[in-house]
């Protein structure tokens, strides 16, 4: 391996004043960062060690029924917190769904946002990849590239984000805290990925330096808990990564939806939110036909970026049937087999 | 006494105390606790860390490489290129038996396949190694490689597999198929897979002058040994492998294969021990894998669903220098009873690693391709999957016209139909659903496997303290070998398995032969038996030859040897102990060898093959197309069970590999540039826990007095052959769709239909 320095700062600022030099990077459990750096994918010259940061390792209540989860609690705690799953059922659905248990034990949520795309060409060092080397090409483009973007890719690369847990993280609008050299600020989730454009290799709004401290879901979040479903297709029972998944979240009175969130994922650059399929829903009684509707708005944008036309219709499927399963309700306790399509899906299923 | 040969039970010997019983791995609990010593596990003292540099182009050559850089960074002792490197006394290229595999040992800058080793960095850590390298930056003359089951011209291969002839046919197929009331005519597409056996090949090679010590897990001791002593110009008693555990070899690691070798070679440019472990990615070239194919199966069956013809041909490929053909047609030979038969092969050269046996070679591709054609055949006339196959039942060797050596496939169908409860299935498919709505799917293969031997020598000893020894070259694979073959060995002698000392895993013991072609428990099992045999033999000739022995003029009627005592066949009561023996004689031990071996006037009069017949139920989500296997059960008749146990903890893993045939495994290749584009765990596929159904093996009881002495037919590959199928049919029954290109991916499933 190359090598590197390696810094363990005692404090958030001296974490960000390390980080924000040349060539650094944050090391949270580096089970994304440390695999990069074998394949050489990645070569930094310093990693930052945040594990041993205080105070960022918390999941609290704030007074406004807001939470905020610290960037350095791992997949599996989150997941397995009592009051996160009540409250948030979709996202540990989510968190549960992703890798494998070893890994989510050691995985932070700042290192889950921050995971890198699952693009071949991306990992195989002797391809062109505009993401890993600027302006090289994109190998993907004519290659194999059944798994790639349906949904906001461009000519330059058509790359998706592999994380689980940002989807219902963004149909929930969750907010990303963020420590940089000019202090604290916040953004939407939503702002945090990048679509390529002409720049793939700007994935996110992150500046040198910045550090995630704390996700943090808005009080309204919590009004979907009765409603509310991760469902993720992929080639295998478990481990993983999804092919096309979905997060859906209703907030049903007298019997109409009074508001829906819908979020898809393995689809593009980043979790994407499919704002027209919410507005449609609003106001309606679900329905087969309602979600179907939804279905297609969600995906009306889309257009394969090589081999993948079947992701497009199969993430409409997978919106109907999200939204079907989100709508019978949220199960009591987190299926077995989370978000598969193989969880108990009694009565969910019209052929 | 002279070494002794067996074909049929020997009159001083009797089985049942060790053999037959379901004993757990006598090498568990050393390997739970880390204490089973891999190979890569040895550190001998001074020892470097050497680390492939592998070519990104599948073909062309090196034109540069930065020596000087990878040498300035700290740690990096030398640099081995094809101008610095150990002479070898032989060009790797030649052939000099059947067995031998070329090999890329940096001989020259031409690259031809991508992942070929084009140099070895040796430093004194690890990580000093890989990163020097990186930093050789290689530079190419890149060429156009060569891509894909239509790369180039096909021309039949001379044989395929080992030795088989690329084409055999029996009856007039043209005759049969224009006859016939009903044809198949469908291909079938089966993916480069990679062995990735859990543990990667690795050697620590260790040279003490013109003496060298290897730690390598190998399939073949022998065959290594012999390869390593013509390259290296030593004397074979100059070399000692050690290769006691193998995590996982399916093939990949049977035959000598470059990487290794330049761990030897790397060791004597730098005079030092040198360990070279291949990384995960790099295992994706160098040491063989399952070659694509491509089936067309011609069918034909008249009004009564009887098959009147079977013509099954492959396409394969091979690479560019080396010739192994994956000999997926003859799976059509064994199983239905066509008048006529044809089986052909042909090939295209592409830029790859060469292909090699992968478990199962040939009959787990031609069985998913035969027992889908098969499954579509009964459905175009009309019948039950399982009734059109009985209906097609061969009595004799199809291909051959022999009679089988035994074959219980008739009791493997019945069983496994009733525990699965197969009567209930619909004869129409997307009939069935479960309480949540998932489809539900129930499908059958047929699984065969021949009954194979080899070559092996076993060295027995009883000694005076009443206890024994038996000495084989075997191999474990994680199979059992430690305790499988120790059950034979101590039946063999007439002891209980505790009070035999058996060693294996080493080049200086007897000659065990290849561990593959599921014939080492047969081969060494032989050899085991037969040297037991022959000491137990001697030992009695002591006892009935001497007036003082209560055994004394047994010699025509025999003893038993049983519990460390040789005993009176003819009456029981008179018996002496192997201490009580040896003492009188003042002798300390005796010791015998005996061999295993095919036995040709019995393979000339029989067919002799193991069955199967698997059943697999298979859930499906119907708007989403996800799969899932959700019960399989398999009824195996394979001869003797030497540990049932062990025995199906390898049919369960040939079902699951099976299940992964059929959905998971493929090697995914960048058509433009041949690179492997899933080379790690993450991507490439296999069944994870989540995966995995209940499975359920039945063990058929089964004797065959022909096949070796012990009546053993191998269980190692078969549970591949029949799943397979049987999932790709339980897919076909759920949705009505039928995929004929595998691993069936969810995209055929949501546009099939
Ligand atoms: C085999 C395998 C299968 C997987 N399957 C799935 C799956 O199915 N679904 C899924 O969602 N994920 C999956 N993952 C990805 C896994 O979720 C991520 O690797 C993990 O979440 C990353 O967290 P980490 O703490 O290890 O991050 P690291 O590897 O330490 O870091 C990842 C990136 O984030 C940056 N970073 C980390 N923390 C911060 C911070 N606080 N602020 C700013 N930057 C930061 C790092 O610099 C680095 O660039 C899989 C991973 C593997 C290896
Ligand atoms: S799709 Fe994006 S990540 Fe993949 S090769 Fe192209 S540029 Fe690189």
């Amino acid at each position: 391996m190359k090598q590197f320095d390696y810094v363990r700062p005692a404090t958030v600022t001296e974490a960000v004043a390390a980080a924000a030099q040349p060539g650094a990077v944050y090391l949270a459990a580096g089970t994304n960062l440390l695999d990069l750096m074998k394949g050489n994918v990645t070569r930094p010259d310093r990693l930052v060690d945040v594990t041993h940061l205080d105070g960022l390792d918390g999941i609290e209540r704030l007074a406004d029924g807001s939470l905020r989860i610290g960037a350095l609690v791992s997949n599996a705690d989150l997941a397995h917190d009592g009051e996160f799953v009540k409250a948030y059922p979709a996202v540990a659905e989510a968190l549960l769904s992703g890798a494998s248990a070893q890994l989510r034990n050691a995985a932070t949520v700042g290192g889950n946002l921050l995971q890198r795309t699952r693009c071949a060409y991306f990992y195989d060092t002797a391809s062109r990849c505009n993401k890993r080397a600027a302006g090289s090409g994109c190998d993907a483009r004519d290659g194999e590239n059944r798994s790639h973007a349906v949904l906001g890719w461009s000519d330059r690369c058509i790359a998706t984000h592999p994380s689980d847990f940002c989807v219902p993280l963004l149909a929930l609008d969750a907010i990303v805290e963020i420590e940089g050299k000019n202090g604290r600020r916040e953004i939407a989730l939503d702002e945090l990925h990048r679509l390529p454009g002409n720049t793939p290799e700007n994935e996110s709004a992150l500046e040198p330096g910045d550090l995630i401290v704390a996700v943090r879901l808005p009080p309204a979040a919590r009004g979907f808990a009765a409603h509310a479903r991760y469902l993720k297709v992929r080639e295998r029972a478990s481990y993983a990564f999804a092919i096309v998944s979905a997060a859906a979240a209703l907030r049903i009175e007298n019997g109409k939806i009074a508001e829906a969130r819908l979020a898809l994922g393995g689809v593009a650059a980043k979790p994407w939110r499919a704002r027209a399929a919410e507005d449609v829903l609003k106001g309606v009684a679900p329905s087969a036909d309602a979600f179907q509707e939804a279905a297609w708005r969600a995906l009306t944008d889309a257009k394969p970026s090589g081999a993948n036309a079947y992701k497009i219709e199969l993430a409409r499927r997978i919106v109907v049937r999200a939204l079907t399963l989100a709508a019978a309700g949220t199960p009591a306790r987190i299926p077995a087999l989370p978000a598969s399509p193989f969880a108990s899906t009694s009565g969910a299923i019209h052929a | 006494m002279p070494e002794l040969n067996l074909t049929s039970a020997p009159a001083h010997l009797r089985h049942g105390s060790s053999i037959g019983q379901p004993l757990t791995r006598r090498d568990g609990v050393l390997k739970v606790k880390g204490q089973a010593t891999y190979a890569a596990d040895n550190h001998p003292p001074g020892m470097l860390f050497a680390v492939m540099a592998v070519s990104s182009i599948a073909h062309g050559r090196v034109s540069s490489l930065d020596v000087a850089a990878a040498k300035r960074h700290p740690g990096v002792v030398d640099v081995m290129t094809p101008d610095h490197k150990p002479e070898l006394a032989i060009d790797p290229e030649i052939k000099t038996n059947p067995f031998v595999f070329r090999m890329e040992v940096l001989q020259s800058n031409e690259v031809r396949y991508a992942n070929q080793p084009i140099a070895v960095v040796i430093a004194e850590t690890l990580e000093a190694a890989t990163e020097g390298a990186v930093l050789l930056a290689p530079r190419y003359e890149t060429l156009p490689p060569l891509v894909g089951l239509d790369a180039g011209k096909s021309y039949v291969p001379p044989v395929v597999g080992v030795g088989n002839p690329s084409e055999i046919h029996r009856g007039d197929v043209a005759a049969g198929l224009a006859a016939a009331d009903k044809q198949i005519d469908a291909t079938y597409e089966t993916p480069a897979q990679y062995h990735n056996a859990m543990e990667p090949h690795a050697i620590v090679a260790d040279w003490n002058g013109d003496h060298l010590q290897i730690d390598m897990p190998t399939q073949g001791l022998m065959l290594s040994l012999g390869r390593v002593a013509e390259l290296f110009g030593l004397a074979p008693d100059k070399i000692h492998i050690r290769s006691p555990f193998l995590g996982g070899g399916f093939g990949s690691k049977g035959l000598m294969a470059g990487p290794p070798v330049l761990g030897i070679m790397a060791a004597k440019l730098v005079g030092r021990p040198v360990k070279l472990v291949l990384r995960r990615e790099q295992m994706y070239g160098p040491v063989g894998h399952r070659a694509p194919t491509r089936q067309r199966l011609r069918i034909g069956a008249d009004a009564e669903g009887r098959l009147t013809a079977l013509d099954h041909h492959a396409r394969t490929v091979s690479s560019t220098f080396d010739d192994f053909y994956e000999p997926a047609a003859d799976a059509s030979h064994t199983l239905y009873a066509a008048p006529a038969i044809r089986t052909s092969h042909d090939a295209v050269r592409v830029n790859t690693g060469t292909p090699l046996f992968m478990r199962a070679p040939g009959e787990a591709t031609g069985s998913i391709a035969l027992e889908s054609a098969i499954d579509e055949m009964a459905w175009a006339c009309g019948m039950d999957p399982l009734a059109f196959r009985l209906k097609n039942y061969a009595e004799v060797e199809p291909i051959t016209g022999k009679p089988f050596s035994s074959k219980a496939l008739r009791a493997c169908y019945d069983q496994g139909a009733a525990r699965f409860g197969w009567a209930k299935r619909t004869l129409q498919p997307r009939q069935m659903r479960d309480d949540a709505g998932l489809l539900v799917g129930w499908g059958m293969g047929t699984a065969t496997f021949p009954a194979l031997m080899f070559q092996a020598e076993a060295r027995a000893a009883i000694r005076r303290d009443g206890t024994g020894a038996m000495e084989i070259g075997a191999h474990d694979m994680g199979q059992g070998a430690w305790t499988a073959l120790a059950q034979i060995a101590a039946d063999a002698v007439g002891l209980d398995i505790d009070r035999v000392t058996f060693k294996a895993g080493t080049s200086d013991l007897p000659d065990a032969g290849i561990a593959g072609g599921s014939a080492h428990t047969a081969t060494a099992g032989a050899a085991i038996h037969s040297a037991g045999a022959a000491v137990i033999a001697k030992l009695a000739d002591l006892a009935t030859n001497d007036e003082r022995s209560p055994l004394y003029g047994a010699g025509n009627t025999g003893v038993i040897a049983r519990d460390g005592r040789l005993i009176r066949r003819d009456d029981e009561g008179r018996s002496e102990s192997y201490t009580e023996i040896l003492a009188r004689a003042g002798i300390a031990e005796v010791e015998a060898r005996g061999t295993g071996a095919p036995n040709p006037a019995a393979m000339e009069e029989y067919a002799m093959h193991a069955h199967g017949a698997v059943f697999a139920e298979v859930k499906v989500d119907p708007e989403l197309g996800q799969i899932r296997v959700t019960r399989m059960v398999g009824a195996f008749a394979a001869g003797r069970i030497v540990n049932p146990h062990l025995v199906r903890s390898q049919l369960f893993g040939g079902m699951i590999w099976g299940m992964s045939f059929a959905l998971h495994e493929e090697a995914i290749t960048d058509r433009r540039t041949g690179r492997i584009m899933n080379a790690d765990l993450g991507e490439y596929h296999i069944p994870v826990n989540a995966d995995v159904p209940p499975l359920d093996v039945i063990t058929v009881e089964e004797h065959d007095p022909h096949v070796n002495a012990l009546g053993i037919k191998g269980v190692g590959e078969i549970g591949i052959t029949g799943s397979a199928g049987a999932v790709a049919n339980a897919v076909w029954h759920a949705t009505g769709v039928r995929v004929r290109r595998f691993p069936i991916r969810i995209e055929e499933l949501l546009t099939g239909r």
